[in-house]
């Protein structure tokens, strides 16, 4: 357990509003705020108090920062999949809130449109904050003085008056303040800071952005980086396990869908729906088995990695891509593989000079958290290497 | 990738009391006219399976057949046939034949197959028979006359005593815009057959037929061309209505010619055209002397797909599956008489090529 969240969060909160409403962070574009949602200092602090609000839950135990914690990088690493109320486990890793103001969809298969529709749907799936529906919510914003005083404040609204529009709306306010650049990357790309990352790191970049060919998702513009490219691929994480059984999954979830399945409910809980990936929302086949491209800021300090969690270091996903979308050289590549996707032939060293370059996007008030043993092994260890020294070690035979 | 709405999938939907506008491509099924006359087929075509070395294949091309057999299989309902267009493989060999031969074997239900030239110029096709069987052949289905045409033969000069070696022949025929090739025809032989064949259906049914190279003349330069297609086309015109689908030219054209309708396959390797300009691997494609734009080069499997065809009182409906793209739909409309594109037919419809990346 870390110090208490309040207390962290204040601090970062601190630093977080200070950034964005000085000067942009280096390396990254003004923030996009919607016109029908402007933001203001007291609607942020509002939506910060309503992010940590454990009385939103079944239980009264979890909040939106159980596994959006501030001192975690805004995750839950090093948790796999997120664990919601009754230590109930879901299907999918926590991404980090960090510079999700920027992402174009939410959720890992991008089936909520903005910051603002993704709030409500924690709370009431089974496997998170457990609520039936979102009544519990509105009585405590109604009745809470604390509350009925912001929201008067804020939204000019009276407590009955309050429903989950404005919830929504304080609880993506206080999310789009959460960005972060200026890591040693964009003193050196942006900054013209020559020194700023190490010979590794340059070399590493070089390989991001030719034969590692990652730049083509995990896009770098003109003057800022968002590490993403906002689209869904299948990379063969998570596909590959059900891959025997797609020609029967993919249909019977398409009857469900069709007879009125709630696909929140269904992905979160059935491990198998859940790497259908984006087909499970848009029904295209194209998009059987694809997720959405993830940010790589602050990627070293919020493992594990991949929208299920699977992959354990950076180094295990670099090989990953670089075996051409499957984890161990011998597993079966998926059928829907992305087009993107091929063996990229890249040396041990150039694998950690790329991991390398990754470390380089940990923005300062993260760069703790990488001294805090959120992530036990190395970024730039495979886990495989691990694996087989732990064997020697242990005095067992090799295989 | 979005399904627009249409007449058909709001019937469907009305009838199911499915609230969502749109209905996933996989579960499409017309609510149109006697249930007799409606039906779906996949076509699946030039997936160019070429060997490297020994059991080594180009990745590229395996994955595009790979992943249009894998979609192909969960289309429900399950289509009535499938139809593989031609070009299996890319020079003609036993083990590209072979090989393609087993990633179509995982397809469920019926296929017929299409003779390529890629298929045919090695051993003029012997091998590929003996896996596949007639090279040119009809059957009927559900109220419709299919038939098959190998389009892709040429002169006997060029075929039989141009080139020292079976390797070079097959070569020769290969590249794209080769001017040592020769144009494809269907020959007196086949459009004999096709006219005693013919003369045994009536004048109103539907008749589809598929080619390999288009029966109508394109572009001679690059072979989108058959030489004899004006005869062939003569032999159909006396039905009332005629659909021809090939493959071959790997994009999609469409095009109504007096009473025939042809329509174009994707090939799931590679499209035409396509730049060579991002190259950090060993491409392996075959080479284009003329560059033109592609739609996202960095994903191989862009511009390329597959088609589910439904035939609904014999005319037909073409959904092309385009990987990393938007699923375009190419339908015989009544009014106009031709096939149409459903979404960007009208010029102010139409999205713009990219000119840089």
């Amino acid at each position: 357990m870390g110090p208490p969240i309040h207390t962290v969060l204040a601090g970062v909160c601190a630093v977080f509003l200070c950034t964005t409403l000085s000067a942009q962070p280096l390396g990254l574009p003004p923030v996009p705020i919607p016109a029908d949602n402007p933001q203001t200092p007291a609607k942020i602090a509002l939506g910060d108090k309503l992010f940590n609000d454990k009385r939103f839950s079944s239980t009264g135990e979890i909040s939106c920062a159980t596994c959006h914690d501030p001192a975690k990088a805004f995750t839950d690493s090093p948790r796999v999949t997120s664990e919601g109320i009754h230590k109930l486990t879901g299907t999918r890793n926590a991404p980090t809130v960090i510079n999700a103001a920027y992402f174009g969809l939410f959720f890992w298969d991008g089936r909520s449109p903005d910051l603002e529709d993704q709030a409500q749907h924690p709370i009431v799936n089974p496997v998170e904050m457990g609520l039936t529906n979102h009544d519990p919510v509105l009585k405590v914003v109604r009745t809470d003085p604390d509350y009925v005083a912001a929201f008067r404040k804020v939204f000019g609204t009276e407590p009955a008056q309050v429903t989950m529009h404005e919830v929504q709306q304080a609880i993506a306010s206080f999310e789009r303040t959460i960005v972060s650049g200026d890591s040693p990357f964009d003193q050196w790309y942006f900054g013209r800071k020559a020194d700023a990352i190490s010979a590794q790191a340059k070399r590493g970049f070089d390989v991001f952005m030719n034969k590692g060919r990652c730049v083509s998702c995990h896009t770098i513009e003109q003057n800022f980086a968002l590490f993403t490219d906002n689209r869904f691929h299948n990379i063969g994480v998570g596909i590959n396990r059900i891959q025997r059984e797609v020609p029967q999954l993919a249909p019977a979830f398409l009857r469900a869908k069709a007879q009125g399945v709630d696909v929140d409910k269904a992905v979160l809980t059935n491990p198998k729906s859940s790497e259908l990936g984006r087909f499970a929302v848009t029904d295209t086949l194209d998009e059987l088995g694809s997720f959405k491209t993830s940010t790589l800021r602050n990627v070293a300090v919020t493992g594990p990695f991949m929208h299920d969690g699977s992959l354990a270091t950076l180094r295990d996903v670099v090989e990953h891509y670089n075996n051409g979308g499957i984890t161990r050289k011998s597993d079966p590549v998926n059928d829907f593989l992305s087009g993107g996707i091929r063996p990229l032939d890249l040396s041990d060293d150039e694998i950690s000079d790329l991991v390398a370059f990754l470390e380089t996007l940990t923005s300062p008030q993260f760069a703790a958290q990488r001294q805090a043993a959120m992530n036990p092994a190395s970024c730039n260890v495979s886990t495989a290497a691990v694996a087989a020294t732990d064997t020697v070690k242990a005095g067992g035979s090799a295989p | 990738m979005s399904q627009t709405f249409d007449r058909r999938t709001f019937l469907r939907n009305a009838a199911l009391g499915v609230s969502a506008s749109t209905l996933p491509l996989t579960l499409v099924e017309l609510a149109f006219a006697k249930p007799e006359d409606t039906f779906t087929f996949a076509y699946i075509s030039d997936s160019h399976i070429q060997q490297i070395r020994g059991t080594e294949f180009v990745r590229n091309w395996d994955r595009g057949l790979i992943r249009a057999v894998a979609e192909t299989n969960l289309l429900t309902p399950k289509p009535d046939f499938v139809v593989f267009g031609g070009d299996l493989a890319q020079l003609g060999g036993k083990p590209e034949l072979d090989h393609g031969a087993g990633m179509l074997a995982r397809l469920s239900g019926k296929v017929y197959h299409v003779m390529g030239e890629h298929d045919y110029y090695l051993d003029l096709g012997e091998y590929w028979s003996k896996l596949f069987g007639p090279q040119y052949y009809s059957f009927n289905h559900k109220g419709v006359h299919f038939v098959v045409l190998n389009s892709i033969l040429t002169y006997d000069d060029w075929t039989l005593r141009r080139w020292p070696t079976a390797e070079q022949r097959m070569a020769e025929m290969a590249g794209l815009d080769n001017p040592n090739g020769s144009p494809f025809m269907v020959g007196d032989k086949q459009r004999e057959w096709l006219q005693q064949d013919l003369a045994k259906v009536k004048k109103s049914t539907p008749v589809v037929v598929f080619s390999h190279s288009p029966l109508q003349k394109i572009y001679k330069g690059w072979n989108f061309w058959t030489e004899d297609a004006e005869q062939v086309q003569a032999l159909l015109a006396p039905f009332d209505k005629v659909t021809v689908f090939y493959g071959h030219v790997h994009q999609i054209q469409y095009n109504q010619i007096g009473n025939i309708s042809f329509t174009s396959a994707m090939a799931t390797a590679w499209p035409w055209p396509y730049p060579q300009s991002y190259a950090q691997a060993e491409q392996l494609l075959p080479k284009l002397t003329v560059q033109m734009n592609r739609a996202d080069p960095f994903f191989e499997r862009d511009a390329t797909g597959w088609q589910l065809i439904d035939i609904n009182s014999g005319r037909a409906r073409v959904n092309f599956n385009l990987y990393n793209n938007r699923t375009r739909t190419v339908a015989f409309d009544e009014k106009t008489g031709q096939p149409q594109d459903t979404a960007f037919q009208a010029a102010d419809q139409r999205v713009p090529p990219q000119d840089h990346f």
